[in-house]
């Protein structure tokens, strides 16, 4: 019941998911952070099974910095991207496999932003805009409609909330809080949550008859 | 669902007089929803070696990096780059080793047999489809794969004549193609043909049906 939303602008990647951690009908905690920073300019959000979520991004994020430590910089987005495809991949027919669809968005001086989408198969491909879960299925049509290269962040912003409010409107999960954050070249900033664009409701005149006339 | 039918794709490939062409679709779907219209499954092994991976594409990715990893011993160790008979016998080897947990991955290896490095004529057009435990199946006229192997069956017997040329090969091969996506919900949204010839490798992108 979760959705992570990735779109791809000009030099950013603008990556947001809902803030809801629950357990079957339960909404546990409101306030949840589903992205995880690898690096200065690689985030990672990651939804699906509870434990293997947390497990298999941290897992990852000290990969990530023990690389840091040993050649003394950063591995690209491709390159990150491609080693957790590799472990997700290697992990599937053992007797330990990861169930964590994720999102990698991040930012290198020799490819410029972007957004990798990897499914809990460890089938990896670049999108210019990615979304997991049931919200999906609303939320790709308007990004096919509204999305162009090169946005700026108050584009893809704009976007993004266009987005948010489609789920609000038709997902039948209330999904009414999502963080969002940025990656560029200056980092990972963390911008404010978003929520669905409260419509007020329409005027309803007083009571209204319902005797048959 | 099938894991061969999961993601989508299909692939061809024909043969000419002395040349291949190799085509595939841009479908990259999660059963029913699509994910990109931006996936090839056509992959470059050695300058005119190549291999259409079509099926799931978690073992497409694999099996092409293992296959990457192989063609890319062979020349430091033999000296010269693979050819497309070795790759294939190469790929079989891979696939049978998972005989009891196979790679869901239906690959059609062509190229040029011989292929010098220079243009002398001498290379011969190969093609050979295996399946996903690595039963090989040499070709003399095409080779089909992915969830609209039946329809490109039938387009490719209609359509496939001896000795065409490059360009009468990238037509046909490309028709065959596109017409039998259009008939697969699960294939589609444009297609990247290859076409291999001992003078150059060139590769075009149609913009077909986009849905």
């Amino acid at each position: 019941m979760e959705c992570l939303i990735g779109i791809r602008g000009k030099d950013f990647v603008l990556m947001a998911g809902d803030s809801v951690a629950g357990r079957s009908v339960v909404a546990m905690k409101k306030d949840h952070d589903k992205m995880y920073q690898l690096s200065n300019r690689l985030l990672m959000a990651a939804c699906g099974e509870g434990g293997d979520t947390v497990q298999f991004a941290e897992y990852i994020a000290k990969n990530i910095q023990l690389y840091r430590m040993r050649n003394g910089y950063d591995l690209s987005t491709k390159a990150a991207a491609s080693f957790t495809r590799r472990n997700l991949a290697d992990y599937l027919r053992s007797s330990t496999p990861y169930f964590v669809n994720l999102l990698i968005g991040g930012y290198d001086d020799s490819d410029g932003a972007d957004l990798y989408y990897m499914d809990y198969l460890g089938s990896m491909v670049k999108l210019p805009f990615g979304v997991h879960g049931y919200g999906s299925f609303f939320v790709l049509s308007v990004m096919d409609r509204y999305y162009k290269e090169d946005m700026t962040r108050d584009e893809a912003l704009v976007l993004l909330q266009r987005c948010i409010d489609e789920i609000h409107e038709r997902f039948i999960i209330n999904l009414n809080s999502f963080k969002v954050k940025i990656v560029d070249k200056e980092g990972i900033h963390v911008m404010k949550d978003l929520r669905p664009t409260t419509k007020q409701p329409e005027e309803t005149p007083g009571t209204q008859s319902m005797d048959i006339v | 669902m099938s894991a061969l039918a999961y993601n989508g794709g299909s692939t061809i490939v024909m043969t000419g007089k002395n040349s291949v062409v190799l085509a595939c679709d841009m479908r990259l779907g999660t059963n029913l929803l699509t994910v990109s219209n931006d996936f090839g499954k056509v992959f470059r092994l050695s300058s005119r070696c190549f291999v259409c991976l079509s099926g799931l594409v978690t073992d497409i990715q694999t099996v092409y990096g293992l296959l990457r990893r192989c063609a890319n011993l062979f020349v430091l160790k033999e000296g010269r780059e693979i050819g497309p008979s070795e790759a294939t016998h190469a790929l079989s080897a891979l696939l049978y080793q998972r005989r009891f947990s196979p790679y869901f991955v239906e690959p059609v290896v062509a190229g040029l047999e011989n292929w010098s490095g220079v243009e002398d004529g001498m290379s011969v057009p190969f093609v050979a489809s295996l399946d996903l435990i690595g039963c090989i199946s040499t070709s003399s006229n095409f080779a089909v794969s992915g969830t609209s192997s039946h329809n490109l069956f039938g387009m490719s017997e209609a359509l496939w004549v001896e000795n065409m040329t490059a360009d009468e090969l990238f037509e046909t091969t490309a028709a065959c193609l596109l017409n039998a996506v259009n008939r697969d919900a699960f294939s589609g949204w444009g297609a990247l043909v290859t076409t291999v010839t001992e003078a150059q490798v060139r590769t075009r992108r149609i913009k077909a049906r986009q849905d």
